[in-house]
């Protein structure tokens, strides 16, 4: 077992995983989108725009629905604490943190559960039409997107015998070169989740306000100042959550063993080089797709969901 | 003579319900006396129960003959760790639902009321019988009891014709189930005649692998009857809206439960071989039940129905669970069999706490409305704050997110399907992925389901003028409400607990146990902490943690200034509360992914039409490919049958004469 | 327990090709669908190669060459033309719906690793799955072709269900003979070229390449 100083060594490692991870999501929807603004043509508002309006929702005065109630004003609070956690357990510097035993990956597929049927419950509680019809599009992607999300997931604790996020990092990144085929399909398979479940083109479109096309969107609509910035920050973890595990998942190589200072700052800089290309790949893709019909969001999904369950019998049957 | 002490105390119990019933017969003039006295004395019963069931759940297991029933046929009574365990469950579910009912049925009419007294604490009893019988006579006497007496519950508003159909189909499939089971004991007592129909003697039995299968069979039949099991599920979307909403909860939450009670002790307890096909038909038939339970819970209008169907969707997750079991059990894995058969209990136990806390909910919103179409409620956290508040507890549990119990129990199956290694067929093998992608989408499809369920009653704006005067429940419901949903935050918080009292039941059942790996009870970690573990109340802690500290933070730095306005929605200046999903709305894009499964009936208007009507149904096919073609050949052969009713004394004894001679000359 | 990494890559490589089967099986376009087909040459191309480079059996290179020319240039530029000049560039019309074509799918991979189970304890120096991926990959290729409407398509479904057997053929049993593979190819190019002729013809009697009207052709 670990003795202590490793074990004040690992709260050191996940403290400073929780306060960054929270400082840099925006940063890193920021870079999302000034990758964007130059595919596009545009000089873009540069990377730290969503620090200047998270800074300026915060201080502006909250306005709600006359109607809105308890379940409306807490609900950013808990969005924002379930992502923030979300993002705090996956390993993405360094496998040894204590709380990722709080959570293995079934859970943190039900923490974000827990957070999208907040902000369903919470988009239906003015009861405007775009409200409930953000809520019915949001469950409507997540009924195929949630059960992917977790078939990718399996074929990696298959791969590693545990569901354990340190444990699978552990295993996919320290242990011999491997090439695995069933990653390949779960690769796929999680890309499609993640545009799904981050409300990007094809599946809805961040930067909509046409109300034919909203999703994410659709449902914050009612939301205003501090709330807004909540639920805009705990979006941005939320992609960073999700960008996190796919790093963990198919690119492991370079994370900081158990106790050990010395491969920490390689792992930051390389975690660094790892989010910024994963973030122009988003770009990319989201620059070279057009926005889907929405009963074609289903198929698509449908497909990440087969894809994934393909994933886990090829692991199956290859045996690797 | 300490050991005898809890079935005693069962007994104790017992009489104390059949007491309560005859005197809520007696007392039939005073609706106030019967509710507010004999049913808060009946939950108090409900709890010993529990108290006793929890009590003995790791003592051996204890015998009983009554001096009662047919001579030579005594009735024989036993309490092991599986009937103390469901024991638990069924205390603990009805002395919630008991508490509601004690404010519930206070405006009832008087006599009406002694009446539903009696049937309800006959109902109890019956349940519990039925977890206590050591032999098929008893098994099947209690069996009854409770099946008439839920039928007469059921039936309680029989002036309308709806509910007299709903009462006679539940009673219908339920004896055609008790039938099978009948013929199951039969099968199991394996032909050692009359002094063989003991389950001790059935142990003992050992059949050839197709009689034990053709057991095992008529068990599943019988017994998915009671649970709703594809494609005998029909009564449950009938029956549970026709009956009272304390009722609907204890049938859904306690009397489904005692199927499956049924079924691990046919399978695991009375046979003594178990056969791996049968691990896959029944985990074949989970999958089908609670993927068509879920979508079909989805399109639902009625909440009640919805209701209904997420519990035929609960009872495909607990078959799934339990061919689970049987497979891993049959190819000796130990371990995992445990990890299923946990899983199962867990999820059971689960079920009965939320789906109770759904369905009286349902009760209160129907007192303060009168009204079970979804479609005419809407807004109603404002004037029902504790219901709703108690709600958002059982919908968060059955729709499986942490830290409350439903996840527990989702994520111990889950591990179950993970941890299966290579088994030694390999359809079987490649059958655990795709079973648990289709468990993972049933789970997802139910929070869909249940966002509908909660924010089209709860939520938006009213749908009708008069849901402004509707009043929250009352004290005693919600007494009721908070017991059931403090057990759904507690069984939620508390796993290894949990966990390690349900160790004793899987002992029993299939010789190995699960126990925690993790040296701290607040981790969860059923095989090594390497593997897996969960731990709810950390969980708990951080996120609340995280949010006080945003909230301390926010105010601090900024400021907590509110106003409030009307509503955005993008600038539309005209809003209504029509202008919301409907029931139907939210449901319509399952209906249309999954549009083959459904037998669809729409009537859209016309863009000219100036009093636009819609009307849309959503039928079950079975109904119309499976029960309908059935009724309409029992109805034929019927008629040939009556071609033998004249009326005419003669023609009766010459019948009579003829069916004489005719034996006399075979004998 | 170690697999060597050349066999890795081929296990990798078999993947890819499987889940372009797939994607084909899933693609509604048929522009993607002959730029997934000649994916899928590329990735036999690369597998044949990798299989020479570790068996040093010579004529496996020149079969590589072969595939890479003819699977992942001449055919799908003859494709590209075709759809050209038959101005087909519409989307293809399947007869099931996606999900439920890629539900069946899913049931034929499982059934064709079940089949190729006992065959693959027979092959050596392989790993056991890959006659089950290239079998599961030709019966995907089979299951396109069932639920394709326009001959087209079904043509793409002809050619990847060739793939799957050559992927068979390289991968599991080490190459067949380089005459065998001439003469495949060249069987394939003429059908090809076979089967231009009879999309103009169909086309011309039917004035639509939809394969749906042949049923016109019976007698009544």
């Amino acid at each position: 077992m670990m003795n202590n100083s490793e074990f004040i060594l690992a709260i050191v490692f996940q403290l400073t995983q929780l306060l960054l991870v929270v400082l840099a999501a925006p940063l890193l929807t920021g870079w999302v989108n000034q990758c964007q603004a130059w595919l596009q043509n545009r000089s873009g508002a540069g990377m730290l725009q969503p620090y200047r309006v998270l800074h300026k929702l915060f201080h502006k005065d909250a306005v709600i629905a006359h109607n809105a109630s308890w379940l409306f004003r807490i609900t950013p609070y808990i969005v924002f604490g379930c992502m923030w956690l979300a993002a705090a357990i996956i390993p993405i510097i360094a496998v040894d943190l204590p709380f990722s035993g709080v959570a293995d990956v079934i859970a943190l597929v039900g923490v974000f559960a827990l957070a999208r049927m907040f902000i369903a419950l919470a988009a239906m509680d003015i009861g405007t039409s775009f409200g409930t019809l953000g809520a019915r599009r949001e469950m409507l992607v997540s009924f195929l997107a949630e059960p992917a999300l977790l078939m990718v997931l399996f074929t990696a604790s298959m791969i590693s015998h545990s569901t354990q996020l340190p444990r699978i990092v552990e295993a996919l990144a320290h242990h011999q070169f491997a090439l695995y085929p069933s990653l390949a399909f779960a690769a796929l398979a999680f890309v499609i989740v993640l545009l799904a479940e981050n409300a990007r083109i094809p599946v809805d479109n961040p930067s909509t306000h046409l109300e034919l096309t909203m999703i994410h969107e659709a449902m914050i609509l009612e939301y205003s100042a501090r709330h807004l910035a909540l639920i805009e920050w705990a979006s941005s973890l939320k992609l960073f959550a999700y960008i996190s595990i796919g790093i963990a998942l198919f690119l492991p190589h370079g994370i900081a063993e158990v106790g050990n200072w010395a491969g920490l700052p390689l792992a930051i800089v390389l975690l660094l080089l790892k989010l910024l290309a994963a973030g122009a790949g988003l770009a990319v893709l989201e620059v070279v797709t057009a926005k889907m019909r929405i009963f074609r969001a289903p198929e698509f999904l449908g497909t990440a969901f087969l894809l994934a369950v393909l994933g886990l019998l090829i692991h199956f049957l290859l045996g690797t | 003579m300490t050991g005898m002490l809890p079935l005693q105390g069962i007994g104790a119990a017992i009489t104390l319900w059949i007491a309560l019933g005859l005197m809520g017969l007696l007392f039939r003039h005073s609706a106030k006396l019967v509710a507010h006295l004999l049913f808060p004395v009946g939950a108090l019963a409900s709890l010993v129960l529990a108290v006793i069931g929890l009590w003995s759940l790791d003592a051996s297991p204890q015998m009983v003959v009554l001096p009662l029933g047919l001579p030579d046929l005594p009735l024989h009574l036993r309490l092991d760790s599986l009937s103390s365990f469901f024991l638990i469950l069924l205390g603990g579910a009805s002395f919630g639902v008991s508490l509601f009912g004690s404010g519930y049925f206070r405006h009832m009419e008087s006599k009406t009321l002694g009446l539903l007294c009696l049937e309800y604490h006959l109902f109890l009893t019956g349940m519990t019988l039925v977890l206590l019988a050591d032999d098929a006579y008893m098994f099947m006497v209690a069996w009854e009891t409770m099946a008439l007496s839920s039928y007469f519950l059921v039936t309680t508003d029989h002036h309308v014709p709806d509910i007299r159909k709903a009462g006679f189909l539940y009673l219908l499939i339920a004896h055609v189930g008790a039938i099978a089971i009948l013929l199951g004991f039969g099968v199991m007592q394996g032909g050692h005649g009359i002094g063989a129909y003991t389950f001790d003697a059935m142990r003992e039995a050992h059949l050839s692998p197709f009689w034990a299968s053709a057991a095992f069979l008529l068990a599943l039949f019988g017994f998915g009857a009671k649970a709703g099991a594809l494609p005998l599920h029909v009564w449950l979307p009938e029956a549970h809206p026709a009956a009272p909403s304390p009722v609907s909860a204890l049938m859904s939450g306690v009397m489904l439960k005692t199927a499956i009670y049924g079924i691990l002790r046919v399978t695991f307890d009375l046979l003594h071989t178990q056969i791996w096909w049968w691990g896959v038909l029944t985990l074949a038939l989970g999958l089908m039940t609670a993927i068509f339970g879920v979508m079909f819970a989805a399109v639902q209008g009625d909440m009640k129905r919805l209701l209904a169907y997420s519990s035929i969707e609960n009872i495909g997750l607990l078959l799934v669970g339990i061919g689970l079991t049987i497979i891993f059990h049959v190819y000796g894995k130990g371990a995992l069999a445990a990890l299923s058969l946990t899983a199962t209990l867990y999820h059971s136990l689960n079920h009965a706490m939320f789906k109770s806390l759904l369905f009286i909910g349902t009760g209160s919103i129907l007192h303060a409305t009168g009204q079970r179409n979804m479609g005419r409620l809407g807004g109603l956290i404002h004037q029902m704050p504790w219901t709703s508040v108690l709600m958002l507890v059982g919908v968060l549990a059955i729709a499986g997110v942490p830290p409350l119990n439903g996840f527990v129990s989702e994520w111990l199956l889950l591990q179950a399907f993970l941890l299966s290694p290579g088994l030694p067929d390999s359809y079987v093998n490649m059958l655990v992925p795709v079973a648990a992608a289709a468990i993972a989408l049933a789970a997802a499809l139910a929070a869909y389901v249940m966002v509908k369920f909660y924010g089209v009653i709860f939520l938006g704006q009213r749908r009708e003028q008069v849901l402004e005067h509707a009043h929250d429940a009352g004290h005693w419901e919600r007494a009721g409400m908070a017991w059931l949903a403090l057990t759904c935050v507690a069984l939620g918080l508390a796993p290894v607990f949990v966990v390690q009292h349900i160790d004793y039941v899987s002992h029993l059942l299939i010789g190995t146990q699960l126990g925690n790996a993790a040296a701290d009870w607040m981790f969860l970690a059923p095989v090594d902490t390497e593997r897996a573990s969960y731990s709810p109340l950390y969980f708990l802690l951080a996120v609340s943690g995280v949010m006080l500290l945003i909230v301390l933070l926010v105010r601090h730095l900024y400021h907590g200034r509110l106003r409030r306005g009307p509503a955005w929605d993008c600038g539309f200046p005209a809003q209504n509360a029509r202008m919301q999903d409907t029931a139907e709305g939210f449901g319509q894009p399952i209906r249309r992914i999954f549009e083959p499964f459904f037998k669809i009936e729409s009537e859209m208007p016309t863009p000219f039409d100036t009093h636009p009507k819609y009307h849309g149904r959503s039928d079950d096919r079975l109904w119309f490919m499976l029960y309908l073609p059935i009724s309409r050949l029992t109805e034929r052969l019927s008629g040939w049958a009556s071609l033998l009713q004249h009326g005419r004394i003669h023609l009766y004894l010459t019948y009579t004469f003829v069916t004489l001679v005719i034996l006399l000359i075979f004998v | 327990m170690t697999i060597p990494l050349s066999l890795q890559f081929i296990n990798l490589l078999a993947a890819l090709l499987l889940l372009i089967a797939f994607a084909m099986l899933a693609q509604r376009r048929i522009l993607s669908l002959i730029n997934l087909f000649a994916w899928q040459g590329a990735v036999l191309a690369l597998s044949t190669f990798v299989v020479a480079y570790t068996t040093s059996q010579h004529h496996l290179y020149y079969s590589a060459a072969l595939t890479l020319l003819l699977k992942v240039m001449v055919l799908p530029w003859l494709l590209h033309r075709l759809i050209h000049r038959l101005n087909v560039r519409w989307d293809v019309e399947t007869l099931l719906n996606i999900p439920t074509t890629m539900l069946a799918g899913l049931a034929l991979v499982i059934f064709a690793f079940n089949l190729a189970a006992p065959i693959s304890q027979l092959a050596q120096g392989i790993t056991r799955g890959l006659i089950g991926i290239a079998l599961a990959s030709v019966m995907l290729s089979l299951l396109m072709m069932l639920t394709r409407r326009k001959a087209v398509s079904q043509v793409v479904a002809f050619l990847s269900l060739e793939n799957g057997l050559f992927f068979a053929a390289t991968s599991a049993t080490q190459g067949m003979p380089l005459v065998v593979e001439l003469g495949i190819a060249l069987d394939v190019l003429v059908a090809t070229f076979i089967f231009g002729i009879f999309f103009f013809q169909i086309r011309e009697t039917f004035e639509s390449l939809d394969i749906t009207h042949m049923e016109k052709l019976k007698d009544d």
